[in-house]
């Protein structure tokens, strides 16, 4: 064993004992406390538990590989939804409202595509200005949001489609729709960021920007390539979400950038940069909504869950400094 | 550091050929007029707003008008004067905005249980504790200040909204309380916010400026090891930077409550980001060290008018947040243009 795969493997394994805790508390005490007939841990309410996480987990994949690669993107919720008003305003455009349920793939494409622009954008503004990421995102973010309000004022954005409805309902192998989208971007993203050159040199640029440009590694269409994914994805998130709902308020997706930070941050991706993984990720996302949902099971009210939540990041935090000051003193002695 | 950057420009102009070769000498004019709007620059597009605006329709210098537009920032800008100085000791706070939710539904609820007379000062004390607690996670156990304070704004605002249990929060007898004062009153002609607001800004701003404490602050956010080996204790200062900020936040809450003598619970959500444009547009640098509270007032002003100017020449209230977006950049990337000489970022 390689120094330090230890106390990876406690770092990357925590998040998922902490998600096998939550679920053995909240299938006994919560079950004890409920109202309700159904056990926490019917299969029924677990599947149900990870559709409801996917629109923040695919995003979330996404901003494990910007955070790896140095940076953070707040401009996700903004994304969001308007990636939403583009999918379910295109489908009623004359030439689209003709072709039936084709319109649904070209729908799609619209969204997913302006999803990709606005990353490209924030990511071209960050390589050639140089300006910082947060602040450049924390600009789009009120931009992108004002664009979603300009597109269709403050009223809300409605097309129910029935095909898209009973697309994204749809049960697999017992999985939803949407939990098989944050499997199949959590299998990418795990594999671009381990298996691939881009991802290997996006772990070097956030670990030591200088070292990396001194190897040669062109920073900038790393960074670009980083929020285009992002972008694409928050439009993804948005798909697989409105296909389903049929309609958004310009307000929608508000907060969700600091949900997706979060669940990052709980699955042990570090601010500064260089290291996390998406599998990780994918605990940290599980983990906020099992605890959501099991405050809820147990009658909380949902404020409860945003006290619980802030706490935990907190204590998170916390403990992994501690874990790692102990390590290195290790090492010292 | 020096030698990646005499490194990449070579490369860099290797990699694009023509579109660089114009760049040494259109580079350095450039660079003049950059360095020029990145010192003043935020002067000169403020007086270029207004004259703009004014030509648009001459309403919007009027006395009146200005004073609204002022009064109607001073919530947004008491929270910026504490910020400011969280900013420059090199830390962020992202949890005013629910901390300022905290505060208006706190002083709504005790005003009717034991009077405006020791609302306000029980208000203030909760305050202070939630800016306190910011300031033992980063300050005494340094803790990442971002995601601290995110943790807080997801606390805080299950703290309010328990405390509330969800529900709005009104005054039972609205006229017949002095509580409004703050909000309401006027003296000379001034709106009171607006005096507050003057008031705390020139405070915080001799006190960021001429006492030993603001240059601590600036020595810590600048050089923090540098600061401690000096014999400056930076967890007290950067502990009292969130005192202050919670103060402002508390200050702002107690304007919110006072103006409306209601509240729904989400009053301040999202407050945080604007604040921190607001900051960020006065030329603080998110790595610290640099600020001023002048130009915090500069940059709330700056997005009260641009604001009030689009409404007045009859664009919608959301145009701003995109007018807002290319402002910011602009004026944080000439300030950075200005430092290294060049427009464009050097990164390969």
């Amino acid at each position: 064993m390689k120094p330090g795969s230890l106390s990876t493997f406690l770092r990357t394994g925590a998040i998922w004992a902490f998600v096998l805790l939550e679920l053995a508390f909240f299938g006994i005490v919560g079950d004890m406390v409920s109202t309700s007939n159904t056990p926490f841990l019917a299969p029924d309410n677990l599947l149900l538990t990870l559709k409801q996480a996917a629109p923040i987990g695919i995003i979330a994949m996404g901003m494990t590989l910007i955070m790896i690669n140095g940076n953070i993107d707040l401009s996700v919720g903004a994304t969001f939804a308007l990636a939403a008003v583009v999918l379910l305003d295109s489908m009623s455009w004359p030439f689209m409202a003709a072709m039936g349920d084709w319109a649904i793939p070209l729908a799609w494409f619209f969204a997913l595509a302006v999803g990709a622009l606005l990353g490209a954008i924030n990511g071209l503004i960050v390589w050639k200005t140089g300006v910082d990421a947060f602040i450049v995102t924390l600009g789009s973010m009120l931009g992108y949001r004002g664009l979603v309000f300009m597109y269709n004022g403050e009223q809300p954005t409605s097309n129910l489609n029935w095909t898209l409805v009973d697309f994204a309902e749809a049960q697999f192998l017992g999985l939803h729709t949407p939990t098989w989208f944050l499997l199949a971007v959590t299998l990418f993203m795990w594999f671009l960021s381990t298996k691939t050159v881009h991802g290997r040199n996006a772990y070097a640029i956030g670990n030591n920007r200088e070292a990396a440009v001194n190897a040669g590694i062109r920073v900038g269409p790393h960074m670009l390539i980083n929020f285009v994914i992002i972008g694409f994805l928050a439009a993804l998130s948005a798909v697989v979400f409105y296909s389903e709902s049929g309609s958004v308020n310009p307000n929608d997706g508000q907060l969700y950038e600091l949900w997706v930070i979060t669940a990052v941050v709980l699955g042990g991706t570090k601010l500064a940069g260089g290291s996390g993984n998406v599998i990780s990720t994918l605990g940290g996302v599980i983990a906020i909504q099992v605890l959501r949902k099991g405050l809820g099971h147990m009658g909380a009210a949902t404020e409860t869950v945003n006290l619980v939540i802030g706490l935990i990041l907190i204590a998170v935090l916390f403990l992994d400094r501690q874990l790692n000051v102990k390590g290195r003193e290790a090492l010292k002695t | 550091m020096t030698e990646a950057s005499e490194k990449t420009p070579s490369t860099g102009s290797a990699a694009r050929g023509g579109t660089t070769a114009a760049t040494p000498a259109g580079g350095l004019s450039k660079a003049g007029i950059a360095g020029f709007l990145a010192r003043q620059g935020i002067l000169v597009a403020f007086v270029l707003f207004m004259i703009g605006f004014t030509l648009a329709n001459e309403r919007f210098i009027s006395p009146d008008n200005v004073l609204g537009v002022i009064r109607s920032s001073a919530i947004l800008g008491v929270m910026a004067l504490g910020v400011t100085f969280v900013v420059i000791s090199g830390n962020l706070d992202l949890s005013v905005g629910s901390m300022m939710s905290f505060s208006t539904i706190v002083v709504l609820d005790l005003h009717d249980q034991i009077g405006p007379g020791l609302a306000i000062p029980a208000m203030f004390a909760l305050t202070l504790c939630l800016g306190a607690f910011n300031g033992f996670l980063v300050g005494y156990l340094k803790l990442n200040s971002l995601i601290v304070t995110l943790g807080m704004l997801s606390a805080i605002h299950g703290l309010t909204l328990t405390w509330s249990g969800g529900k709005n929060m009104d005054i039972a007898d609205k006229a017949g309380t002095w509580f409004s004062v703050f909000g309401q009153e006027r003296v000379l002609g001034i709106p009171m916010p607006i005096l507050i607001f003057l008031l705390l800004a020139s405070l915080l701003g001799i006190m960021l400026a001429k006492t030993p404490f603001g240059r601590k602050v600036y020595a810590v956010g600048g050089n923090g090891t540098a600061a401690t080996f000096s014999g400056i204790r930076r967890a007290r200062t950067v502990f009292t930077c969130y005192l202050i900020s919670a103060f402002c936040v508390a200050t702002a809450g107690l304007l919110q409550a006072s103006r409306s003598l209601g509240s729904q619970n989400t009053v301040g959500q999202g407050m945080e980001l604007e604040v921190l444009a607001a900051v960020i547009l006065g030329g603080a640098s998110l790595l610290g060290g640099s600020g001023t509270i002048f130009k915090t007032v500069i940059g709330v002003l700056i997005l009260g008018f641009i604001q009030n100017g689009l409404l007045l020449v009859g664009l919608q209230f959301y145009v701003q947040y995109v007018v807002t977006w290319v402002i910011i950049i602009l004026a944080v990337w000439l300030d950075i243009a200005a430092k290294r000489g060049r427009l464009l970022s050097p990164i390969a």
